[in-house]
């Protein structure tokens, strides 16, 4: 058996469900799917549900707000997916379930063949690094203390991956991949500027290899020409790691440019999904018409 | 770097000089002097009062003998006691040890307990060991310090497990070398007890509250998310993140510490700086007034340095600025 039927094997038995071609990543040897022609699916989320207590009364009845109602989303390896939707939509919560930072309330989110809501805290921490997620301001949701090339170790560290200095050189190799210079690695985090620190969000997440990296929000503090040069950065890393991504913004011009589908939300589930182009071209229902009204 | 240190030393300078202006101007203000009492004394007369009053300079004016008492800061002997009839450097001196052995090992133990327990309780807010603490910290917060020192001397009595006063037992001189330092040891144990009784609750709430407000910050939020587990975010994010202020309380620590010893001391009989103050008070013995004052004024202006110069060095947005 070559090496290309083997690491198809494995994908097969991990649950994927068609495979086509594939090819084996750089350097360190982990396999990834490349489309070319047919999809694979690289993230299923199904019936996802999650409401939020707001508020207690007197007499003990709770009052809730479903943030995400019966959620259905699949993402093919090599998508890029945009969401977007009103305020309030459920965006950030279903980006938040995603990236396991919150358990949802019910529903369902398969990865590798395994529903990463079954696991176990162990086998968690594993599957989690599959799924990585930026947020919308790299200067609260970095470190401010730590130095630039700690924060991109750090995942790698925590994954006890290799040795001390192998794990400096691959932070440096991914500082240098997202466009920051090897020379800032003792750089604080406070020390580099907006588009800077985004990008150094961005190979902290990368360090870790993920299948999925989720950008809730992640280009929208920066502004246009920032965004367009994170936006770039973003389809090229996506070519060379093999990751997909879902962008959540509030900016459809941005969607527009940064992905190749888009996936409305209206009152927490996802009522329209197709080629961005075709959404945008011709809105079918009403959450879409006004969302693109607005702009 | 340079800068910020000339800065805070010149801080602490102006700040030494105004509390010896003020301590010096403020004790004026008190009526009588320590010969006051004397006048009353039938076999002195007004003259001889009056001479002793010239003797040590009390007749000058106050400016006058504040400049005089600068000049003995000079030399080294800090004005000179009515009372002792000797310089008040060297009587201080023996003293101030004292005292700083007590609030030095009352602050060290303290910070080792209330880090821990601290850490411990901000890690699972909510928790039964959190609300435990919480429990604990509360009433002993509501304890006055007198209170709990005459209660653990009421218990040293009943059980005479503790000596109940002074540094060492009489006879410590015919003691070994090791039964010397298990004297002073057991001499120690209830002054500081009571010290660290009455610090704990405090830092333990700030260490506490550092940390659980660390550990609700979005960094904290991302790091879960890149998979870095809890007890690694609270030893290496929470307690990094929570120092900043915690440095900052050290200084605020010796200034408690070291007003509270003073009183424990009184009541202890701890041969410190407080029952020194005491006397002086009472006996208007002006230059021994000063003198602890000022001694307190150093520490604690000593005390802030230190914490400055920690602060710059785990604060890394100080030095940014």
């Amino acid at each position: 058996m070559n090496t290309e039927n083997v690491t198809a094997a494995t994908l097969v038995g991990h649950g994927l469900t068609s495979l086509t071609a594939l090819s084996v990543s750089r350097g360190e040897g982990r396999p990834y799917v490349s489309r070319s022609g047919m999809t694979t699916t690289a993230l299923q989320v199904r019936a996802l549900s999650k409401a939020y207590v707001q508020r207690r009364t007197l007499s003990g009845k709770t009052i809730s707000i479903e943030a995400l109602r019966n959620v259905e989303l699949t993402l093919q390896v090599d998508c890029t997916l945009g969401l977007v939707g009103e305020s309030g939509s459920g965006k950030s919560t279903l980006a938040r379930c995603m990236s396991l930072l919150e358990r949802p309330d019910s529903g369902e989110i398969w990865l590798d063949g395994k529903n990463l809501l079954s696991l176990k805290t162990s086998e968690l921490r594993c599957a989690r690094r599959r799924i990585q997620i930026i947020f919308q301001d790299p200067a609260r949701a970095l470190n401010p203390r730590f130095s630039a090339v700690e924060l991109v170790a750090e995942p790698l560290e925590v994954l006890r991956w290799n040795t001390a200095e192998a794990r400096r050189r691959r932070a440096l190799d991914l500082m240098e991949e997202v466009g920051l210079s090897r020379q800032w690695e003792n750089r604080l985090a406070l020390e580099f500027s907006g588009g800077q620190r985004q990008r150094l969000a961005i190979a902290r997440a990368l360090a870790l290899e993920p299948r999925i990296l989720v950008l809730d929000e992640a280009l929208s503090a920066l502004d246009p020409p920032l965004q367009a040069q994170i936006t770039k950065l973003l389809l090229d890393l996506k070519v060379l790691h093999g990751f997909s991504y879902v962008l959540i913004s509030h900016d459809l011009r941005l969607v527009e440019r940064a992905v190749d589908e888009v996936a409305v939300m209206h009152q927490g589930t996802i009522v329209e999904r197709d080629k961005v182009r075709e959404v945008f071209a011709a809105p079918r229902h009403t959450a879409t018409q006004a969302l693109l009204e607005s702009c | 770097m340079l800068r910020y240190f000339t800065r805070r030393l010149l801080h602490g300078l102006f700040l030494v000089v105004g509390v010896s202006l003020l301590t010096f101007f403020l004790l004026q203000l008190a009526p009588g002097d320590f010969f006051a009492e004397m006048r009353l004394n039938p076999q002195m007369t007004a003259e001889s009062v009056a001479a002793l009053r010239h003797q040590y300079g009390l007749d000058r004016s106050v400016a006058t003998r504040y400049l005089l008492w600068i000049n003995s800061v000079r030399k080294g002997e800090l004005g000179f006691s009515f009372a002792y009839d000797s310089p008040v450097a060297s009587l201080l001196w023996a003293r101030a040890r004292n005292t700083l052995m007590l609030t030095l090992s009352a602050m060290l133990l303290s910070w080792l307990i209330a880090v821990p327990v601290g850490l411990g309780c901000g890690a699972r807010p909510g928790g039964w060991s959190d609300r435990l603490c919480l429990g604990a910290t509360s009433s002993l917060l509501a304890i006055p310090d007198l209170l709990l020192a005459l209660g653990l001397l009421f218990l040293a009595v009943r059980t005479g497990w503790f000596p109940t006063g002074g540094m060492v037992s009489p006879g410590f001189d015919e003691l070994s070398g090791w039964g010397k330092v298990r004297d002073v040891l057991s001499h120690f144990c209830l002054p500081v007890a009571t010290l660290v009784l009455g610090t704990v609750p405090v830092l333990v709430r700030h260490v506490r509250a550092g940390v659980v407000e660390v550990l609700a910050s979005p960094f904290i939020r991302a790091a879960r998310a890149h998979g870095i587990p809890h007890r690694r975010l609270v030893a290496r994010y929470a307690l990094r993140g929570a120092a900043a202020p915690l440095i900052s309380l050290l200084g605020l620590t010796i200034t408690t510490l070291l007003s509270g010893s003073l009183l424990i001391e009184v009541v202890m009989s701890w041969p410190g700086v407080g029952p020194l103050l005491w006397e002086a008070v009472l006996a208007r013995d002006l230059y021994v007034v000063v003198g602890t004052v000022m001694f307190s004024t150093l520490f604690l202006v000593g005390g802030n340095m230190i914490a400055d110069a920690l602060l710059l060095a785990v604060e890394p947005r100080i030095r940014t600025e």
